[in-house]
């Protein structure tokens, strides 16, 4: 027993102090972005566009591809509930908005966690334990300025904009179970879609978006920075780093959501 | 005749712990500018950790290291850069950035911390290349080079912001001796045409004696040893001719268990 809460006190211990770690991380990040510019040291923009093409653009297809099936799955399932009242048309709404305020942010989220939160721990990482790290540091580039800003300021901007575009796939592909396999009339369809969304469906999702790009981006350089013991290590790291992710994304989804519930309604 | 010299490195007492483990016990050297001097010892002996403190990635427990004039433990982060511009590393393993080519990678300090003009630094990196032996090398990417190249262009890298002191782990470690001996003449080569101080970390006995003007021999944390090339070379420490000899046995155990082998075993 005295064991059982010795073990439970030091994972506590030792989340709590990844914690403060993390918070320390992302506040010199913001750090360097707001002084950078005053004190002529803001890296070149080219690392920040590199990272942006790499996290959004290269991200399109897989993002779409998830996007776009949701919006039939959903379409499909909620279908199947509503016929039995004979409210086939009700689909539309529910896809919009279940896509705008939350499967669009989550699920691009968690897709753009395995590709690009992944690749961050597993570069920078590499960085660490091959001393390239070091030797950044060692020619006078703070690593946080010069890797962490621009990958953090990439993933703050691409994943609102990738959020965006899983929106409108998802909404396609409810609309196209809708039009082709309900039989339901294409325009009464849309003017269902967006009749009773608001547009504060919309942007909460945007913000949560906003939120999980800060999570993935912190957690991969974190992950990455913290990198000890070789091959090993980086792998470790590349895998906790998505895992961290994963579980940090569905817990800022929880609040965010009860955030937004209870503050507007 | 010491006295006349300009003192460019001092450290003066350092003493650094991790965890419970004194690996730095009190240090204190002096470098002097223009001289080649070379840090040795075995294994674990925390000759790379006191490098470590030289070039501020580190920071002292206690004791004080001043490069170039400078305390760094009572320096901010910029003053701090400013030390570091003037200073050139060269890594045990190259440390060159994988995702840029040759030319970018030699090139990066001058891009980032200069605002000369693409065509002059375009020139500069092509001559930096060109004293390691390099040049037109500058579009291939580091996985595509030999070790002994990548630590060429390491070194190119270093020199790029023409330092004033410039910081050598292990130049040799891992090259077969031919390259390991064009390491050795680029070294001095260096030393002698940019006159820039070399403070070289190395086990390679061969290449301590042909580099160095003077040697410290570290062990334990401590300096064992500390004279001229030549001095260090006749000592008559035990230790140090058992290290420059290489031989098992003598007073430098090898062997570092705790507990007896015996009791070890039948437990």
């Amino acid at each position: 027993m005295k064991n059982l809460i010795e073990k439970i006190g030091a994972v506590v211990l030792i989340t709590g102090r990844h914690i403060v770690s993390v918070s320390a991380l992302l506040f010199e990040t913001i750090y360097w972005i707001l002084a950078g510019p005053f004190k002529k040291k803001m890296p070149k923009p080219e690392g920040t566009f590199s990272q942006m093409v790499f996290a959004g653009f290269d991200s399109l297809i897989i993002v779409s591809f998830v996007a776009f099936f949701t919006g039939i799955v959903i379409a499909m399932q909620s279908a199947y509930q509503l016929a039995r009242f004979g409210a086939n048309i009700y689909v539309a709404p529910m896809v919009s908005i279940g896509i705008a305020r939350e499967l669009g942010p989550v699920l691009t989220a968690l897709v753009v966690a395995g590709r690009v939160g992944a690749a961050i721990a597993a570069e920078l990482g590499t960085m660490k334990v091959t001393e390239q790290i070091e030797a950044l540091e060692t020619m006078a580039f703070n690593p946080v300025r010069y890797l962490v800003v621009p990958r953090f300021l990439a993933l703050l901007i691409m994943l609102p904009c990738l959020t965006i575009f899983a929106d409108i796939l998802g909404i396609l592909g409810g609309f196209l179970v809708g039009v082709f396999q309900l039989g339901l009339n294409p325009h009464r369809y849309i003017t269902f879609s967006f009749q009773f969304m608001l547009f504060k469906d919309f942007w909460t999702g945007i913000v949560k978006s906003a939120c999980f790009g800060i999570i993935i981006s912190m957690i991969g350089c974190y992950m990455g920075l913290n990198t000890k013991g070789g091959a090993e290590g980086v792998g470790k790291s590349t895998t906790l780093s998505v895992v961290t992710s994963f579980i940090l994304i569905i817990l800022f989804d929880v609040i965010l959501t009860g955030v937004f519930y209870f503050a507007n309604k | 005749m010491d006295t006349e010299k300009e003192v460019i490195i001092s450290a003066r007492n350092v003493v650094k712990k991790f965890g419970e483990r004194a690996v730095l016990n009190g240090i204190t050297l002096d470098i002097y500018r223009g001289e080649t001097f070379v840090i040795m010892g075995g294994s674990g002996c925390g000759k790379s950790t006191f490098l470590r403190h030289l070039i501020g990635a580190l920071k002292p427990d206690s004791g004080k290291v001043s490069v170039l004039g400078k305390d760094l433990s009572g320096l901010d982060e910029d003053a701090l850069d400013a030390v570091k511009k003037k200073i050139g590393m060269c890594f045990q393993s190259a440390a060159l950035f994988d995702s840029m080519t040759v030319g970018e990678n030699v090139s990066l300090p001058l891009r980032e911390h200069t605002k000369l003009d693409r065509s002059v630094i375009d020139i500069v990196v092509k001559m930096k290349l060109e004293m390691v032996g390099l040049r037109g090398f500058e579009d291939l990417m580091p996985s595509q080079l030999s070790g002994g190249m990548r630590k060429r262009v390491g070194l190119a890298r270093a020199i790029v912001m023409d330092p004033e002191i410039i910081f050598y782990d292990e130049p040799t470690a891992g090259l077969d001796p031919i390259v390991a001996g064009v390491i050795d003449k680029l070294i001095l080569d260096l030393s002698k045409k940019l006159s820039i101080t070399s403070v070289v970390v190395t086990h390679d006995m061969k290449s301590v004696f042909s580099i160095a003007d003077r040697v410290a021999m570290l062990y334990e944390g401590r300096v064992l040893e500390v004279g001229e090339s030549d001095t260090v070379k006749n000592s008559k420490n035990p230790m140090v001719r058992q290290f420059i000899a290489g031989s098992p046995d003598g007073p430098i155990k090898f062997f570092q268990q705790k507990d007896d082998y015996l009791e070890q075993l039948i437990k």
